[in-house]
């Protein structure tokens, strides 16, 4: 405590040294590649592969002909996003110009898909969750209407990671979207007015809403946000016509809360028993622990069935939370009338990575062991690409598609995620090198799938990290997390990939190798192109066939939103793509988020501190076709 | 809070040309204006200099190498670091840079964590100790001190803080320390 006047030589010299590394923070050497396991390895399946045995398509009913409309994120109940447009071709798609582009007014990541429907594009925006309608039939697409939620301005401050919304869905003549203050809004698509909203999330005790809201069969399936605050999970179905509440389904606690009865079947001992969502928790921890659904819900109206994945549970910091944690980090299946759970398959029990199970699924009929089957296809966060029965949720094949070592495979016989010890995470020391981050192999991102090609197209990454321990109190509306994580590329370097995966033969066909993690969704088409968008702001065409590179167009941020193609009102194909960098892996540059941390924006930051390098903040909304 | 008396006096010290020694001769004003709190923006109409407050209190917290260790002790156990990580920021706006939204005097810094904010910082007040919410702004002060800054090894920043330095409240909580500088973001290169 010398004085101020004999410091401040000294403390300028130290500013300019500060100064002076400012934009020296290094983006970390990559984890070598001898550090994951390989796919032989770690790879399993009940059968070998019988290609032979049938086609892998999605039923007629989960994914009926191609009308050239997108009315909702996922295209259709299977989950493909594949647009059966062929106008755009590997031979013409050079040629491709963008021919609308409209602001958003909103510079947060952007994470929807654009919605077109009755000659109308629908976007909403990350917070303030502005909805926009134009005219497609129109010369320059002008606004029909726009609606502003306002949502309430606190909300910010427990969206975990960026206030992005992941996009509405028209039905019966409604626009259908979430805001981040936990509001569930149908608009009337002619006049932008609500026809109803409900309120059921509470941001005081951490809750938002960040997920699309899935529409099916007259209901509206909404799940809640808040796995890094401490927010029990739940799923809800509300009535599409008026907004009210049918059932809510909790994935923590009694048996009667997540609305398990004697419908419930699950395939595996690991899942079967009398309130284990109380009985593999520490007293009342299941009241906090999260299991959110904060990503894809997924109806299959062949059997009848809703799908959903449950996210990572509370806190981070495992340690603090003993036992399998039940219903967090796995997928259930329900009864779509009453939320009866039939059948739940926990991907990481115990997790204590972060692999929330929220990611998308896609359903196929698949040839397996000789036979045609019904199976959900899940690329997890945990990093294994599993095929699942969807009838009894048994896993016919379970296989890393990104670095992995904080597994060594799923025990088919069990189940059960085989944990690798050198791996599991600690409150005594930092353990370092753990693939994949926690972000996962994938995050909420979706793969789509071409019946022409019979492969996914999975838009990746490629990081590890540290992870240490830290002991955390629980206090409402706060985050629950207790664990400082610093995150690094894996092996290669590469941060991203997009690899085109043959789910019948269980390994990639192609892959592209990306300079950041790719948080875009995928879309492919009848072309046999598949599009999708990277975080330095490039929207991309590759050869759905080959992975060759057949186009590019720099737009004016990073992309992290989901792509889509649809048939215009001059019956031409066109595509369309949100810009606007941020989400989790973006905070950097959608922020304020200062690189020389590390540990910020739970541990993402370091290994993403060079992005302010290659994008800014942005939203806009960019349509492409062939020029004419 | 603090007397109508004891803001005159700050005032006083202060602005000696503002013709406040002679309250007087001041036109009449409602109570409200009169006691005008902590400054949280950097526009005050009328004066040349927008240091109208100086709460008692913070003398305690400067020079205190105590304060600034405990306040990084208390920024865990409340959960500060799950949004502002160790001065990075993630949920909630970085704290280690050279911006300060509600100002960055301790002052400023303790009515913020007192009232929350509107866009996501809660209001603590009530909820913590008085003396606590003064250790806590005073480790948050600490983070962007090219002191604090210089200490960081490796890629967890805040680590080390420094104990805050009175001259840094010579501005009025939108500047770096005089004859310092964190800015950093001024200038970003392109791709390498």
């Amino acid at each position: 405590m010398s004085s101020s006047a004999r410091k401040k030589p000294a403390a300028a010299a130290v500013a300019l040294f500060v100064m002076s590394g400012a934009y020296a923070q290094k983006v970390p050497d990559p984890v070598p590649a001898g550090e994951v396991f390989s796919a032989e390895r770690i790879g399993h399946a009940l059968a070998a592969p019988t290609p032979q045995a049938g086609h892998t398509a999605a039923s007629a009913a989960n994914s009926p002909p191609e009308d050239g409309q997108w009315t909702m994120p996922s295209k259709d109940y299977a989950s493909t996003r594949y647009s059966a447009l062929n106008e755009i071709t590997p031979g013409n798609v050079h040629s491709l110009v963008p021919v609308l582009t409209f602001s958003l007014n909103v510079n947060k990541g952007q994470e929807a898909a654009p919605i077109v429907a009755g000659n109308t594009l629908y976007v909403v925006t990350a917070y303030p969750n502005y909805v926009y309608a134009l005219d497609l039939t129109k010369d320059g697409a002008p606004l029909k209407w726009k609606f502003a939620p306002k949502p309430v301005p606190a909300s910010q401050g427990v969206a975990c990671c960026d206030v992005v919304n992941r996009g509405g869905t028209v039905s019966k003549g409604k626009f259908i979207f979430n805001t981040l203050d936990g509001q569930t809004i149908a608009l009337d698509v002619k006049t932008g007015r609500p026809v109803w909203r409900t309120q059921l999330g509470n941001i005081n005790v951490g809750e938002s809403f960040t997920m699309a809201p899935l529409v099916a069969g007259g209901r509206v399936y909404v799940g809640n946000s808040g796995g890094e605050l401490g927010v029990r999970g739940w799923l809800a179905a509300l009535d599409e016509d008026t907004g009210k509440l049918i059932w809510r389904a909790y994935n923590t606690g009694p048996d009667a809360d997540v609305l398990i009865g004697k419908d419930f079947k699950p395939f595996y001992a690991m899942d079967q028993g009398k309130d284990l969502g109380v009985s593999t928790w520490p007293a009342d921890a299941w009241k906090i622990g999260g299991g959110n659904v904060w990503g894809w819900v997924t109806y299959d109206a062949e059997l009848g069935m809703l799908y959903h994945g449950t996210g990572n549970p509370g806190p981070w910091n495992a340690e603090q939370r003993p036992g399998d944690n039940k219903w967090t980090t796995g997928i259930f299946a329900r009864d779509p009338a009453t939320g009866a759970a039939h059948w739940y398959y926990q991907f990481s029990p115990h997790d204590e990575h972060d692999y929330d199970g929220i990611n998308e699924q896609i359903l196929l009929d698949m040839p397996f062991d000789g036979a045609m089957r019904k199976v959900l296809v899940r690329p997890d966060r945990n990093g294994y690409l599993y095929v699942i029965d969807r009838r009894t949720g048994q896993v016919l094949s379970a296989d890393p598609y990104g670095p992995v070592n904080s597994s060594t495979g799923v025990d088919l016989k069990t189940g059960r995620l085989q944990v690798n010890p050198d791996k599991e995470t600690r409150l005594d020391s930092v353990v370092r090198n753990i693939c994949p981050t926690a972000s996962g192999a994938k995050d909420w991102n979706p793969s789509s799938f071409s019946p022409r090609t019979g492969l996914l197209y999975i838009p990746h990454e490629n990081m590890c990290m540290d992870w240490l321990n830290m002991q955390v109190s629980y206090i409402v509306g706060t985050p629950y997390v207790g664990a400082e994580v610093h995150m690094k590329p894996g092996p290669g370097g590469n941060r991203g990939e997009l690899t085109a995966w043959d789910p019948v033969l269980r390994r990639p066909a192609w892959s592209v190798k990306e300079n950041f993690p790719l948080w875009s969704g995928t879309v492919v088409t009848g072309g046999d192109i598949v599009f999708y968008g990277t975080m330095d702001g490039w929207f991309k065409a590759v050869n759905a066939r080959t992975g060759a590179p057949l186009w590019r167009f720099k737009v004016d941020s990073g992309i992290i939103s989901q792509p889509i193609s649809y048939r215009g009102p001059d019956g031409h194909q066109y595509l369309a793509v949100l810009a606007g960098v941020g989400g989790w892996s973006g905070a950097v540059v959608s922020g304020p988020v200062d690189p020389r941390d590390g540990s910020a924006a739970l541990g993402m930051v370091n290994a993403m501190s060079d992005l302010p390098r290659y994008s800014t903040a942005g939203g806009t909304l960019y349509v492409f076709s062939l020029p004419r | 809070m603090f007397s109508r008396c004891r803001v005159e006096v700050a005032l006083c010290a202060l602005l000696p040309l503002a013709g406040c020694g002679k309250p007087s001769a001041r036109p009449p004003v409602s109570p409200a204006s009169d006691t005008p709190g902590v400054v949280t923006s950097a526009l005050v109409p009328g004066l040349d200099h927008g240091l109208a407050t100086v709460d008692p209190r913070a003398t305690a917290y400067y020079n205190n190498a105590d304060a600034v260790v405990t306040g990084k002790r208390l920024f865990a156990q409340y959960n500060c670091s799950g949004c502002h990580s160790n001065g990075g920021g993630g949920m909630a706006p970085a704290l280690m840079d050279d911006q300060w939204i509600y100002g960055g005097r301790l002052e400023q810094i303790h009515q913020t964590l007192v009232e929350g904010r509107p866009n996501g910082m809660p209001s603590w007040g009530g909820k913590i100790p008085d003396q606590q919410l003064w250790q806590l702004a005073a480790y948050v002060r600490s983070m962007s001190l090219p002191q604090t800054l210089a200490a960081q090894q490796g890629a967890t920043p805040s680590q080390n803080p420094a104990p805050v330095p009175p001259e840094v409240e010579q501005d009025t909580g939108w500047k770096p320390p005089p004859g310092t500088t964190n800015d950093y973001t001024s200038v970003t290169p392109g791709p390498p």
